[in-house]
């Protein structure tokens, strides 16, 4: 009540008069305006004052013919449509003088594509004479040169022309790392600043444009495979007056052997090629071998004491288990694991002492739950199980079993087949395990290391169903000195008693296995939907060989069509890959684009 | 007649010169231009004299006066005060005040019978300016600006107040100075009138910057058109006859 009483008389003592805004004079034409901080008409301020001074209003761009980009200094090249959002601001920006003015409004007016001219109308406020701001619109003319940009200039003098090499080994005998490297190279993108990518003798070659993109790639092979490298340059040539050196330069990478990109100083392509002459011209050409571990996963390995100790004495004898930019080990007896990162590995480096090619299949006759001993570090993504196990090529000539323990518990039923080493029979050669045998370690007679699915794999292939719904996209790769020298190539495929391409082929579906059976690889790697696969007649042969088979191998694993990827190719998109596989040369053709 | 001139290339006119009815105060330039042009309009009529206020040129802010008397700073010195005294009309009662507000020209604004002023000046500089200058006092700003002497200049004849200035408050103000009054700018465009033009009832100088358009209000709002002094007093003398027949 009582505010309601105090209010009017508040009001009324805060009497504000009325206040009329008078008329004064404009100094100059002496029409009556209203009082502003010039005291000008707005018709006279602008004929005093021009805010658009000392902006520029001629601006030479330069633009690529053959790609249709334009130069956004210093070394920038920006794509961009006529008329689009993207070239008019990149044409704001290239004109000097405007910070002094705040911009409001700009458009393009519109002219010949052929006249090389763009027109751009621009509108900024000023603060003139005593802080009256003042709006003004003015027209940019921008005068298109044609100037061809690094890349085209090397897409048409020598596409392959490189100044960095990044040689990726990995000294074993198959080639699944680099059939897993291709695809993370292939989902991170990593090769689209590679000019030419070349196969050779147990690795590939990347080759860069610059220094910068090679390190790029060698860092990116840093955080997917356990990796060294070293890195090697050569003089081109070099300019006195100048003190310019040119050089080639090297990284050489090695992938661990447990699955090793290794790198060295292998051939040159001169850089300068296709480049005028007559000038002085500065390349560092890189090598870089880059070494990959020659671990790979279902590796044996036999830890060095010291290791095993610092790994909370695992072992010694341990199974890789994963391969990323560390690796994994698991102990199958004791279900132990132990991650050894790159460096450590490479501090250490293990050899494997038995590799995939040794692997033995096996009959599971007997499985039983066994609970793991040694209180900690088991993952639970394996079980402890006490297998009873006869080898397929004794079945049916004699009655041997064997008894193991093995980490695959969780998958093994009596009457599947898994694949193991056969150390039991095994002529082992290798230092450490001869120390650990000398300390009483007693060797197993078998170590299972996966499950096996090929004997259910031949049959559904024998019905006829397709084998796969997926099928995953492959770099454009030019055949290396591997092609270069197939006499040489093959004369050591028959050693083995299969040719290269037989060799390759078989790494490959046994990669692509792996990737059905682990859903933790497959998630690191895109997948695309096959287009050729035809899901009603797959179901149709399906259902066909149920009635004649057994339903048992209903557990072969498969990747889920969720999991799929819908390919570019259906989309409409895959020119640029189709056009890579054929020209044999990816890279370049993306920076053709 | 409403002249231009410039105080060695500035346009503030009203900083370096005061022009009242009964004398003239201009600054001691290093060149003799602005004192010649005051002297050439003025020197027939009346005194036209240089001299510094407290050792500064910015005489025509430093000091306030009318017909009636002077007033300067309590910071002027003896020797000037001496000079003041000795060149002006016996007439001219030349008084130095102590306020606190010294520079008098900007606080304070008159004719030769009404003052207008800083709304903070002392009580005692109040009684001073009306017994000395002879004039009524009103505490006022102009269009909300304390400085009542920079962002005004009127007569007996007229006066002009900074473009800002409303209505109402040009209603108010000319009803107390009994004079018409327009809002204006001087130099091309700048409000600050007092500082830019000294006037009196039949002369004006105002910076070189000045447009034709401003030097025609200042002329019309002055009335300085065809004003002489001979004129005032033959317009004096005919309205004495009319009084006397």
């Amino acid at each position: 009540m009582e505010p309601a009483m105090f209010a009017p008389v508040a009001g009324a003592q805060t009497f504000v008069p009325h206040q009329t805004q008078g008329h004064v004079l404009c100094c100059l034409c002496g029409t009556a305006i209203a009082p502003n901080p010039t005291n000008m008409c707005v018709n006279c301020i602008r004929t005093q004052v021009d805010i658009t001074e000392g902006i520029q209003k001629q601006v030479t761009v330069l633009w690529c013919k053959s790609c249709g980009r334009y130069l956004q200094p210093p070394k920038h090249w920006l794509k961009a449509d006529l008329e689009s959002k993207e070239l008019l601001t990149f044409c704001i920006k290239r004109v000097r003088g405007l910070q002094k003015v705040k911009l409001v409004d700009a458009a393009f007016i519109w002219t010949e594509p052929h006249s090389m001219r763009l027109k751009a109308k621009l509108t900024v406020q000023g603060e003139v004479l005593n802080g009256a701001i003042l709006q003004q619109s003015f027209v940019v003319e921008y005068v298109v040169e044609r100037h061809m940009c690094p890349t085209c200039n090397r897409q048409n003098a020598n596409p392959n022309s490189w100044v960095a090499c990044v040689q990726t080994r990995q000294h074993v005998a198959h080639k699944r790392t680099f059939f897993f490297l291709e695809q993370l190279i292939l989902k991170h993108g990593a090769d689209d600043a590679c000019v030419n990518i070349k196969e050779m003798h147990e690795g590939v070659d990347f080759y860069f444009a610059n220094r910068a993109h090679a390190v790029k790639f060698i860092d990116f092979l840093q955080t997917v495979v356990p990796i060294r490298y070293r890195h090697d340059k050569q003089l081109v040539s070099h300019d006195v007056h100048t003190s310019n050196y040119n050089y080639k330069y090297t990284f050489s990478v090695e992938v661990a052997p447990l699955c090793k990109v290794r790198a060295g100083i292998d051939s040159l392509i001169p850089a300068a090629a296709g480049l005028p002459s007559g000038r002085y011209y500065t390349f560092r050409i890189h090598f870089s071998v880059v070494e990959v571990a020659p671990l790979c996963k279902d590796d044996l390995v036999c830890l060095p004491a010291k290791l095993a100790a610092s790994l909370g004495n695992i072992g010694p004898l341990v199974l890789v288990t994963r391969v990323t930019n560390a690796i994994t080990l698991t102990d199958p007896l004791t279900l132990r694991q132990a991650v050894l990162e790159a460096n450590a590995y490479w501090r250490t480096p293990l050899k494997p002492m038995m590799g995939s090619r040794q692997l033995t299949e096996f009959y599971v006759l007997d499985a039983e739950a066994a609970v793991p001993q040694g209180g900690y570090g088991h993952s639970g993504k394996w079980a402890l199980a006490s297998c009873e196990v006869a080898r397929a090529a004794d079945f049916g000539s004699n009655d041997r079993t064997l008894f193991t323990r093995t980490h695959l518990g969780h998958l093994l039923h009596p009457g599947d087949t898994a694949v193991g080493y056969d150390v039991g029979n095994a002529n082992l050669v290798d230092p450490e395990l001869e120390k650990a045998v000398h300390k009483g370690l007693t060797l197993p007679d078998v170590i299972l290391v996966r499950k096996s699915y090929e004997e259910k794999r031949r049959r559904r292939r024998q019905r006829g169903q397709q084998a796969r719904a997926w099928r995953i996209k492959r770099m454009a790769v030019d055949a290396g000195e591997e092609e270069a020298a197939p006499a040489a190539a093959e004369g050591r495929g028959r050693g083995r008693g299969a040719t290269t391409a037989e060799q390759e082929e078989a790494d490959m579906e046994r990669f692509l296995q792996e990737l059905e059976e682990d859903p933790e690889m497959r998630a690191r790697v895109a997948l695309y939907k096959d287009p050729h696969f035809d899901p009603a007649a797959a179901a149709a042969a399906a259902q066909a060989g149920m009635g004649e088979s057994d339903e048992e191998d209903g557990d072969v694993p498969q990747v889920p069509l969720e999991e799929l990827l819908d390919d570019l190719a259906a989309l409409g998109l895959d020119e640029g890959e189709e056009d890579g596989e054929q020209g044999g040369d990816d890279g370049s053709e993306d920076m053709m684009e | 007649m409403a002249s231009r001139c410039g105080f060695e290339n500035s346009n503030d006119v009203g900083v370096f010169a005061n022009l009242t009815n009964a004398y003239c105060i201009t600054a001691l330039g290093a060149a003799e231009n602005f004192y010649s042009v005051f002297e050439a309009e003025l020197a027939d009529h009346i005194p036209v004299i240089k001299t510094s206020v407290a050792g500064t040129r910015l005489v025509g802010r430093m000091t306030v006066g009318n017909r009636n008397g002077l007033l300067l700073p309590n910071t002027t010195t003896d020797q000037e005060l001496m000079h003041i005294r000795n060149s002006l009309p016996d007439e001219v009662v030349v008084q130095r005040i102590d306020e606190r507000l010294s520079a008098l020209g900007n606080c304070i604004a008159c004719n030769d019978y009404v003052a207008l002023i800083h709304p903070d000046i002392d009580k005692e500089t109040e009684e001073i300016v009306a017994d000395v200058l002879g004039v009524e006092v009103f505490r006022q700003t102009i269009a909300g600006n304390v400085l009542v002497g920079s962002y005004c200049k009127f007569t007996n004849q007229g006066g002009l107040v900074a473009p800002q200035t409303t209505v109402e408050d040009l209603d108010e103000l000319s009803s107390l100075l009994q004079v018409p009054l327009v809002a204006g700018t001087v130099n091309r465009g700048s409000d600050v009138i007092g500082a830019g033009m000294v006037a009196n009832d039949w002369s004006a100088f105002c910076g070189l910057d000045t447009t034709s358009t401003e030097l025609s209000v200042i002329e019309s709002v002055f009335k300085l058109r065809d004003s002489q002094p001979s004129k005032i007093v033959g317009e004096m003398r005919a309205s004495l006859i009319d009084s006397m027949i």
